[in-house]
């Protein structure tokens, strides 16, 4: 015997978002299609909880809340970095203990999300950071290696080389043609 | 992320269509024969602008420098990231395009594979650049 059916997705779908949402014993407000409003932030357990719950339906919770987490991994970051004593520390204990995660939780959530990863964010900063300066400030590159906490200047420029492809001396030459290349436009009578 | 490649070699960018499909960073790849035909586009009204546009150096018609002056000088593409794709590695090519505003110089890899790498790497760290409060006046990169 074959039977046919019929059915409407959206209703089907919104009874499993419906009955996964009060097993968590949230307050909820269901707007039309894709977006739930939480009366509630979600605790990271919960949130956790709904994410495996909905997955099996194929239901995925799109990737706001994703991107928070990165935002705050990225923000500790830069905190680390700005603070001079936390440098001293591995970044790996500083993020666990910071935002209160296992690192290889931060790290896969991190590299899923951004397609590099937490060591690689890290040093692009740090070299940002470097061109900052550079570009910036009258500091030598000796003493940029020491207020960036590199061991020596070679390990600054090492660094620089492999994340840029072009040595922090090349970098500010081009910098230097780059403003006197505009100055020069812009004193062209035209 | 969206990707526009202008080069007259079909088979660059046939070849580069292939390596950018196998990176995991989705993208949305447009592509050119020329400069002029690249110009044209970016300055029709209404588009989608690419966030990162690769430029071969020696083309007829209009050249991957002449696009790169164009590009730079136009404040509405300002937010446009240019990757000089190319040939020469003579060093004062590259640098003569860092100083006219190109973000990333790739020397044409000889092999597949590495030229899938060095796309990859690009999109990484634009990918951050794009994400991340870097500061992209200082965006430079040689692979």
């Amino acid at each position: 015997m074959t039977i046919y059916v019929k059915y409407d997705f959206s209703i089907t779908c919104e009874i499993i978002i419906r009955e996964q949402l009060d097993l968590l014993g949230v307050d909820y407000l269901l707007h039309g299609i894709g977006e739930i409003q939480i009366r509630k932030t979600l605790t990271d357990d919960q949130h956790m909880n709904l994410v495996t719950a909905l997955k099996k339906y194929g239901i995925e919770i799109l990737d706001d809340q994703k991107l928070a987490l990165v935002q705050r991994i990225k923000n500790a970051v830069d905190d680390m970095l700005a603070d001079e004593r936390s440098q001293l520390q591995k970044i790996s204990a500083y993020l666990s203990e910071k935002l209160n995660y296992s690192y290889a939780h931060l790290s896969n959530h991190f590299s899923e999300a951004t397609h590099s990863s937490i060591e690689n964010y890290l040093i692009l900063r740090k070299v940002d950071h470097v061109k900052d300066l550079i570009s910036n400030s009258d500091l030598t590159l000796t003493e940029i290696a020491h207020r960036l906490n590199y061991s020596s200047v070679a390990h600054l420029s090492g660094q620089f080389k492999k994340t840029t492809g072009i040595t922090p001396t090349t970098f500010q030459n081009i910098l230097k043609k780059r403003r006197l290349q505009k100055e020069l436009v812009r004193n062209t009578p035209t | 992320m969206n990707i526009a490649l202008a080069d007259d070699d079909e088979d660059d960018r046939l070849f580069f269509q292939e390596a950018i499909e196998m990176v995991p960073i989705k993208t949305k790849l447009s592509l050119f024969n020329n400069g002029r035909e690249l110009m044209d586009y970016l300055n029709l009204p209404n588009i989608v602008l690419p966030n990162l546009v690769f430029l071969d150096l020696n083309m007829p018609i209009k050249g991957g420098m002449q696009c790169l002056r164009e590009i730079r000088a136009n404040p509405s593409l300002r937010e446009v990231s240019i990757a000089i794709y190319s040939t020469s590695s003579s060093e004062q090519d590259i640098e003569d395009t860092f100083v006219n505003g190109a973000n990333i110089y790739i020397n044409k890899p000889s092999s597949f594979l590495s030229l899938r790498e060095a796309i990859e790497k690009v999109l990484q760290i634009k990918w951050q650049y794009h994400t991340s409060n870097l500061n992209r006046e200082n965006f430079l990169l040689r692979i």
